[in-house]
Order: C-alpha cells, then sequence, then structure tokens
C-alpha cells in the first residue's frame, strides 16, 4: 500500500479500481452519519453482543450483500437476475408456512425453501440456455409470477414463525455479531473458493467477455450459466431465510420487494460492468454496505422517505462517475489547466 | 433431446401464467329463491387483501341473515368491470346499488345513468369525487383522522398525558398515512407534555418498522423514548422486536399504540408486547344493510356514515382473539 502510495502508477491503479471510489463513498457516509448524530459510530457490548448503529449496518447490509455476491456470478456472464426479490418472498413463504402451518422440523423446512430456491435459479437459468430467451426476459417471467406463488403459498396472510431455530439467522449473534454476518461469511469464502481456487472464475469471465469465443475455446458454456443462476437463486434463498427470521414471520406482498435493484447497484457501485466479464465479489459486499450505510445515514437525519430516494440516486451517480475513466480524465485535464493558469511566469503571463 | 428439452420448458414456462389466471376470483352471484325482498346490487373492489376479504364476507353474511337479496360482483380492481357491473343492476332492477368504488374519479356518467333509473346509491368503505353531490345517497365508512384521534386519546391516557413518542408512518402520500398523522397530531396539540421527538416512514410493512425502530432507539434522544405511535399494527410488530434488542420491554418501558386490529395485533397484546389498537372496521355489513332497510323505508339517512373506531386493549384480548377471523 505505502508503495501504491508513493509510485504514481501504483496509485494511478488504486485510482483505477472501482471498489476504491465505493470505500471512498462509504468512509464519506460515515463521517457524514458521526457528524449529524453523536453516537453514530459507537458501538457497546449489550447482553452479551456488539450493539450500535454500524452492526446494524452490517445486519441488515449482508442479506443484500449475499443476494448481490450471487447477482455478481450472474452479471459476469453478461446476464442479470430480476427475479431475486420473489425468490426471497418464495424461500420466506415455504420457510414459515411449513413450520407454523404444517409441523415440519425446521431442518427440513430451510432445505425445502433453499431446495425451492435453487429450483427458480435453475428454471431462470434453463430460459437462458436453453431456450436463448434475453436474460432480462427470462427472468422478469419469475419477477413478476414468483411473488404471487409466495402469496399463493401464503393464502396471502403474514404467516408468522414462532419456532426460535427459524428466527436464529435473523437476531442471534455469533462471535459477538449478527449470525446474518456470518452467514455473508460463509457464502463469500465459498463463492470466493468457487471463483478464485478453481477454473470456474475464469469461466465466467470467459462467457461474459464473448460467449462464442468461449465456446470456441472448449469451455462449457451452458453448465457455466446454469451453475451462475443457480448459485443466484440459491443466495436469494438464503436471503429469504434471513428475511423471515428477522420478523419471524413470512410476509409474502413485501419480503424481498425492491431487492433486485438495490443487489444489482451494490454490484454496479462495487465495480463490476453490466457488461459482463471481469467481476469483483468483495466490491459487491463493500457496495451492498455502501447502500445500507446510505439508507441509515438518510435515516439519521430525518430525510422522510418521500425524497430519499433523490439524495440516494445522486450518491449512486457520483461513485459511478468517479469510477468512470473518461469522467476521471476529464477532471483531471480540467485540474491541469487550473494549475497551469494559476501557476505564475508560465502561459499566464505571455 | 434438446427439441425435446425446449418443448417440455416451453410447456413449463406457461405453468405460472396459467397459475396466475386460475388464481383470479370470479364475479359471483349468489341468488336464492326469492318472494318479493329487497334486492340490493353491490359491487365490490376484488379481494386484494385480508381486509378486503373480510369486508366481502360481512356483507354477504349480513344479506343473509337479514334474507336480502344480494346480487355481489367482484371487479378485480378494475374501473371498467365495475362499471359493467353497476350497468348490470340497472338493467337487473335492483332496489339499491351499494359499492366501494376502485378509485375515486370517473364516476359521473354511470352514477348519472343509475339517478335516472331511479335507483339509490350507497358508498362503502371509499368515496367518489363527482361535482353533483345528489348523485349518491350517502358515504359508509372508516374514518382515519378518527382512528388518529382515539389512539392519541387513549395514550394520552394511558401516559397521563406525559409522553416522549417516536412516530412509524405508513406508505408517504397514501391517504391512511396522511389522516392517521393528522388525527394524532390534532389531539396532540391540546396536550403540551406529549411530544412526537422522531418521525419517519416504515411503509407499513413489518421489516421496515422493525429497521426505522433500530435507528429510532439508537439515536441520541433513543433513550428518553416511552411511546410509539404506528399508523398500522404491521409495523408496530416490527418496531417490537427492535426494542427488545435494544434491552428495553415492550408494552412497559415503551407504550406502543397503532392501527387496524388484525389477529397479530391481539396475539400481541396477549404477550404483553403491544398496549392498544385502534379499530379499522371492515365489517360494514350491519352498518350497510341498515342504511339500505331505511333507504326503501323512505327514511332519512344521514350523508355520511362513520364506522366506529373501536379501541382494543390489553384487558380484552385474550377473548378478542379467540373471534378475530382476519
Amino acid at each position: 500500500m505505502t508503495d501504491a502510495a508513493s509510485d504514481p502508477r501504483g496509485m494511478a491503479r488504486v485510482l483505477r479500481a472501482p471498489a476504491t471510489w465505493a470505500l471512498v463513498a462509504l468512509a464519506a457516509l460515515l463521517v457524514a452519519g458521526a457528524v449529524g448524530s453523536p453516537g453514530f459510530l459507537s458501538v457497546e457490548m449489550r447482553d452479551g453482543r456488539l450493539y450500535g448503529t454500524p452492526i446494524d449496518i452490517l445486519n441488515h447490509g449482508s442479506k443484500v450483500a449475499i443476494v448481490a455476491i450471487g447477482m455478481t456470478l450472474v452479471i459476469a456472464t453478461r446476464g442479470v437476475d430480476l427475479s431475486v426479490g420473489a425468490v426471497v418472498a418464495i424461500a420466506s413463504a415455504i420457510v414459515a408456512t411449513l413450520v407454523s402451518q404444517k409441523g415440519v422440523a425446521w431442518p427440513i423446512a430451510m432445505a425445502g425453501a433453499l431446495g425451492a430456491a435453487l429450483l427458480a435459479g435453475l428454471w431462470n437459468g434453463s430460459l437462458v440456455t436453453f431456450l436463448r430467451l434475453q436474460p432480462i426476459v427470462a427472468t422478469l417471467v419469475l419477477m413478476v409470477a414468483g411473488r404471487g406463488i409466495a402469496q399463493l403459498i401464503t393464502d396471502g396472510q403474514i404467516v408468522t414463525v414462532r419456532d426460535p431455530a427459524v428466527a436464529f439467522l435473523g437476531n442471534a449473534s455469533l462471535l459477538l455479531l449478527p449470525a446474518t454476518v456470518s452467514a455473508l461469511a460463509v457464502i463469500s469464502a465459498l463463492a470466493w473458493l468457487g471463483t478464485r481456487r478453481t477454473a470456474f472464475g475464469l469461466f465466467l469471465e470467459a462467457v461474459g467477455e464473448n460467449e462464442r469465443a468461449a465456446r470456441l475455446s472448449g469451455i462449457p458454456v451452458r453448465p457455466v450459466l446454469l451453475v451462475a443462476y443457480a448459485a443466484c437463486g440459491l443466495c436469494a434463498g438464503v436471503a429469504g431465510l434471513i428475511d423471515c427470521a428477522y420478523i419471524r414471520a413470512a410476509d409474502a406482498n413485501n419480503a424481498g420487494q425492491l431487492l433486485e435493484l438495490d443487489a444489482i447497484l451494490a454490484v454496479v457501485l462495487g465495480g463490476t460492468a453490466l457488461t459482463g466479464g471481469r467481476f469483483s465479489l468483495l466490491g459487491s459486499v463493500i457496495g451492498a454496505m455502501l447502500m445500507q450505510t446510505l439508507t441509515k445515514v438518510l435515516y439519521v437525519f430525518d430525510v422522510s422517505a418521500d425524497i430519499a430516494p433523490a439524495p440516494k440516486a445522486a450518491i449512486v451517480l457520483a461513485v459511478c462517475l468517479l469510477q468512470s475513466p473518461t469522467f476521471r480524465a476529464a477532471c483531471s485535464r480540467h485540474l491541469e489547466s487550473a494549475r497551469a493558469r494559476l501557476r505564475p511566469g508560465t502561459e499566464a503571463r505571455p | 433431446m434438446h427439441r425435446f428439452a425446449r418443448r417440455s420448458l416451453l410447456a413449463a414456462a406457461l405453468l405460472p401464467a396459467v397459475m396466475l389466471v386460475s388464481g383470479c376470483g370470479k364475479p359471483e352471484s349468489s341468488a336464492p329463491a326469492a318472494t318479493p325482498k329487497l334486492r340490493v346490487g353491490f359491487a365490490q373492489i376484488g379481494a386484494e387483501s385480508d381486509w378486503r376479504k373480510a369486508n366481502s364476507d360481512s356483507i354477504k353474511r349480513e344479506a343473509e341473515k337479514r334474507g336480502i337479496e344480494l346480487v355481489f360482483s367482484d371487479a378485480q380492481q378494475k374501473q371498467e368491470n365495475q362499471n359493467k357491473a353497476l350497468r348490470n343492476f340497472i338493467a337487473q332492477k335492483v332496489d339499491v346499488i351499494a359499492f366501494s368504488p376502485v378509485v375515486e374519479t370517473g364516476w359521473e356518467p354511470v352514477l348519472k345513468e343509475i339517478k335516472a333509473a331511479g335507483i339509490p346509491v350507497v358508498l362503502t368503505d371509499r368515496a367518489v369525487d363527482v361535482s353533483d353531490d345528489s348523485l349518491f345517497v350517502t358515504f359508509i365508512g372508516a374514518d382515519f383522522v378518527e382512528e388518529g384521534r382515539q389512539a392519541a386519546l387513549w395514550l394520552a391516557e394511558a401516559t397521563g398525558g406525559k409522553a416522549t413518542i417516536v412516530e412509524l408512518q405508513g406508505t408517504p402520500g397514501s391517504a391512511p398515512a396522511i389522516d392517521r398523522k393528522k388525527g394524532f397530531e390534532e389531539v396532540l396539540a391540546t396536550k403540551p407534555d406529549m411530544k412526537i421527538i422522531k418521525s419517519q416512514s416504515g411503509e407499513f410493512t413489518r421489516a421496515k418498522g422493525r429497521e426505522v425502530m433500530e435507528t429510532f432507539l439508537k439515536s441520541p434522544e433513543g433513550a428518553s423514548i416511552t411511546a410509539l405511535y404506528a399508523h398500522n399494527d404491521d409495523m408496530a410488530i416490527g418496531a417490537i422486536e427492535a426494542i427488545k434488542e435494544a434491552g428495553r420491554t415492550p408494552g412497559k418501558d415503551i407504550v406502543i399504540v397503532s392501527i387496524d386490529a388484525v389477529k397479530a395485533a391481539f396475539e400481541a397484546m396477549v404477550a404483553g408486547d403491544l398496549n392498544c389498537t385502534v379499530e379499522c372496521n371492515p365489517l360494514l355489513g350491519p352498518q350497510l344493510f341498515d342504511a339500505v332497510e331505511a333507504i326503501a323505508a323512505k327514511k332519512p339517512v344521514e350523508r355520511r356514515i362513520v364506522t366506529p373506531a373501536k379501541v382494543y386493549t390489553q384487558k380484552t384480548a385474550a377473548e378478542d382473539v379467540k373471534t378475530r377471523v382476519y
């Protein structure tokens, strides 16, 4: 890092890394929050666990981050999955109805919910790989129908769950932190191992860069696509379990509502381009935390919910602009010429 | 294999669509054989929520109980369906037409036709926006402002007029959110020691209710909160979790009042977590047919019939929860 800071080329590389700007925005927001509300960054021990706003951000951010990790894999293939919010609703509906209405043991209910989420992912993947539907259209099907299916499962009601094992993920703490953070750690580790310690990550990038070239060079394109969508579905399923645990109920109408947009934004803020190819899992996690911090900061400043999307959009736009090489080049040109004008004895005085 | 896979996938692709279509409700009518008795046409919005289902059930049950012939139509949330249903009622020459309009505007033409046919109209639950007041006889429904007032009055009594309140608002811009806030603040204006220190939207959901309450509790003023007012029960139920997590006791350290009176709220009151809920009553059947019978008997009817906002507390919750239908 010190090398990077002293060596101008290393510095340039850091500035080019898109996740850098998400981190900068995250830090700026945390400072803004601390200024707006004195106790914003304070963390204390309470009932044998850490307690404070940063912990809340980690807790809620983890859910978005888990979905964003799955989304990253799909976006790396130049795809997109719009159905994640609906899959969250389905998974949450299944676990809640199985446990509290059918009396099924929680491990089986959870496995059932994750199985359904996996199926949903495979369904999306099949539409994309075998029917060659455009990802945005293919996943739109389940985005619309999925919430209806979840409503059918719960019969349009909010199903309350009393089983403490189901509520564990959204309420208990592991290693002083909310259990959701552990879930995120496990899923990040699996995703990292799967993509960076096997050839699969390379395959994903190859398919996203140029599917035809990938196929011609012998990469099994179809299995790669299927696995990416299935993994995304599974991640959404885990988020569904978390959602259900958090409110101790399945709210099919609202669970995961607009989550697909948050997840896509997290991926983009983290520096993975929607055009596919190179991706950054860590970037997506940072992006998700950035989104959550932003929500919190807006609460802290008492920004009313009907105008909150405006400042959100402004910050997303700022980060995206800073990530753009064209924009940065234009900025540095302006800076250069301004500096030149200020320097005495050069062009300023002919 | 590919051709087969493709075909079976296509079939599977159509499945959700079929499920959705078959899941929709169909218009129905109940027409028991009749001696000359009162015939009422009711055009319902749809079956979009538990509240609405309870509303329809109440109307059907009450009609049966009173031996009134009810022609019931479900508009599936579409104004054109409801327009059609209303014209059907004219053709069938019912004695009274009642309906819950899907939207506020665009009713003038069909209401004029009904007036020309000499059939009185009763609005339930939602109002219409018309220039000519003679187009309907009365509007029966809950008054969101009154619900807010009742919540504040109960809270004032429970806390001795002294409370530091946080408020969870409904979806920004929605009528219940605006009116429930207005009614609550109206009463608070007369209570100098009751103040709302934080107010934010929880979008009527449990998850947002909990998340926003977490933020309230961790703000510098968090420790001073003694009461919570939530615009619906679900947000209060979410907030209860946040209060427990903060190591405080919901229902005791922080007094909680919310609106709607759904079944889950009664369960929370039985558990001692929620203190009070103000009912937004969907069971309009009795009031509707009281008005219908009065109209048929040519008796005068009030222009605005307010469904009473009944206040439920922990005292009776254990009994009430058993009979709660929605």
